[in-house]
């Protein structure tokens, strides 16, 4: 049987239940609310159609914001990684700060950057960055420090410079802890893109979300919520898939 | 001379330690301690050029800190060792290769690229170091699987690309960690002999630590006994010479057993 079956099963039970509750109105009456503004699937799908060119548009938006966003966490992250690996000092001074920083909320700093950054892509990328370069630093520190010392001591009796250590066997070892770190990076990503967008901005599905919901334009919020998902679970797969074909070993 | 060892002296690719004569090693009054642990006691060790000297000892008498010191990876409290002229610790490490108790082969390299490491670490280009790897793969009996990752590999090829990837660094002195001490006792058997062929082939000062009695006098000249911790010498033996080539022969040699039941004694007082 194959791994996604059973989730694929119990997936299409939830959505047939809500179908179900949602056209009888029963939904509705059970939570004291007029119909509209409790779609069934049916009606967001519908809803997803009709409005497939808004859509798409605001979804390039908030897509764009989240590989930008993530991959400058993951160029900043490694380099991070890397420095703070290789220097004692630098790791003892900044490891406990970057562990601390992770108490700040930036889901109250993100109005802040867009007064001080304005509606563009700037204050989302900032946003973004800044929550994707925890998991991939942290990881990617961890994977470089879990190297057998006497692999260490192997490749200096082979006459391997530090810098050949590094590359040779501290980086490979590291690669898996790098993934984890990014896989996780890759889901909260698209998070950080909607809480930026919805401090404000000009397109993406999160300022499309914020109109909805103020007319109760519910079925086109949900559509723009299961985009957000499918954004965060291709990214997902896609970093599963090149960590598959790169890590070969495992 | 037999067959297989004709094909390794043939083989004359080995890269060649520079000085064909050998250097030779010398430890004297050697102390070391573990934080508190006196782990070695005014160790005094002599080993001539090309000789194999192996260190017999129970666990955790401090051998494989001894083999770290002698190759250079770390610093003794006392005492000194020079492997021919060199006494420093950054010199040894240039002149001794260390083969580690677990083979350590990286799992993201081929078994020829794990091979070839010491000649990449020397700023060989990749084409070029496995060229010089592969042409030793059908010597050590591991034609074919140049490309095979190490997890691909059965224990005792494992093994064999470990000592290659030893043997390419090229240096004059080697220190082997037990190497066959994670293998079932046939493969054992078998890799003995096959490094006994090695090392006629190619021959280099070896000092090889075991905790098998039997090995350690099939594979060197002389053979010390170690204490338990702190490391001192219990017994220092000359192993049977000359040793039949077939190894299930020259360990049922009564010279051999001899040579045996004494170290076994000495171990056994040793441990007291």
């Amino acid at each position: 049987m194959k791994r996604w079956l059973l989730p694929a099963l119990l997936l299409t039970g939830l959505v047939a239940a809500w179908q179900i509750a949602a056209s009888t109105e029963a939904l509705a009456d059970l939570l004291g609310l007029e119909p509209f503004v409790v779609p069934s699937p049916v009606e967001i799908a519908e809803s997803m159609w009709q409005n497939r060119e808004l859509l798409a548009e605001n979804a390039w938006v908030t897509l764009r914001e989240v590989l930008l966003g993530f991959g400058c966490a993951v160029a900043v992250g490694l380099v991070f990684a890397v420095a703070l690996h290789l220097s004692e000092t630098l790791r003892l001074a900044f490891y406990p700060v970057l562990v601390a920083s992770q108490t700040i909320p930036i889901v109250a700093i993100a109005p802040i950057l867009v007064i001080w950054f304005g509606y563009g892509i700037t204050p989302k990328l900032w946003i973004i960055a800044l929550i994707c370069f925890f998991p991939v630093t942290v990881n990617t520190l961890d994977g470089l420090r879990s190297v057998d010392p006497e692999a260490t001591k192997m490749m200096r009796t082979l006459d391997a410079s530090r810098p050949q250590i590094l590359w040779r066997v501290e980086m490979p070892t590291a690669l898996p802890y790098f993934f984890s770190g990014a896989r996780i990076a890759a889901a909260i990503a698209v998070i950080a893109a909607l809480f930026a967008e919805l401090a404000g901005g000009e397109a993406g599905l999160g300022v499309l979300i914020r109109q909805d919901t103020a007319v109760l334009e519910t079925a086109r919020a949900f559509a723009a919520i299961a985009l957000l998902s499918v954004i965060a679970i291709a990214l997902y797969a896609l970093l599963a898939l090149v960590e598959r074909r790169v890590v070969t070993w495992r | 001379m037999p067959a297989k060892a004709k094909e390794f002296a043939a083989a004359a690719t080995l890269p060649s330690p520079g000085d064909s004569a050998g250097i030779g090693a010398s430890i004297r009054g050697l102390t070391h301690s573990y934080g508190e642990l006196a782990t070695i006691d005014n160790l005094d060790l002599e080993v001539p050029a090309h000789g194999v000297l192996g260190l017999v000892g129970p666990s955790g008498c401090g051998k494989s800190t001894l083999l770290e010191l002698i190759s250079g990876l770390q610093v003794p409290a006392k005492g000194n060792i020079a492997l021919g002229e060199s006494t420093s610790a950054a010199a040894r490490l240039a002149r001794c290769a260390f083969m580690p108790q677990r083979d350590l082969l990286l799992p993201w390299l081929t078994a020829i690229d794990n091979a070839a490491l010491a000649l990449r670490n020397r700023g060989v280009r990749r084409a070029q170091a496995r060229r010089q790897a592969g042409l030793l793969f059908e010597r050590f009996g591991l034609a074919g699987f140049e490309r095979a990752k190490p997890a691909e590999l059965s224990g005792g090829m494992r093994q064999r690309v470990a000592f290659l990837r030893t043997l390419m660094a090229g240096k004059p002195v080697m220190a082997l960690d037990e190497p066959f001490a994670s293998l079932d006792a046939i493969t054992r058997g078998e890799m003995q002999e096959w490094l006994a062929r090695a090392l006629e082939a190619d021959p280099r000062t070896v000092v090889l630590v075991t905790h098998d009695v039997e090995e350690a006098l099939y594979l060197c000249d002389r053979v010390a006994v170690l204490s338990a911790r702190p490391a001192r010498i219990v017994d220092e033996l000359s192993a049977p010479s000359p040793r039949a080539p077939d190894r299930d022969e020259a360990i049922t040699d009564p010279e051999f057993v001899a040579a045996r039941e004494r170290a076994l004694h000495a171990l056994r007082e040793g441990t007291l």
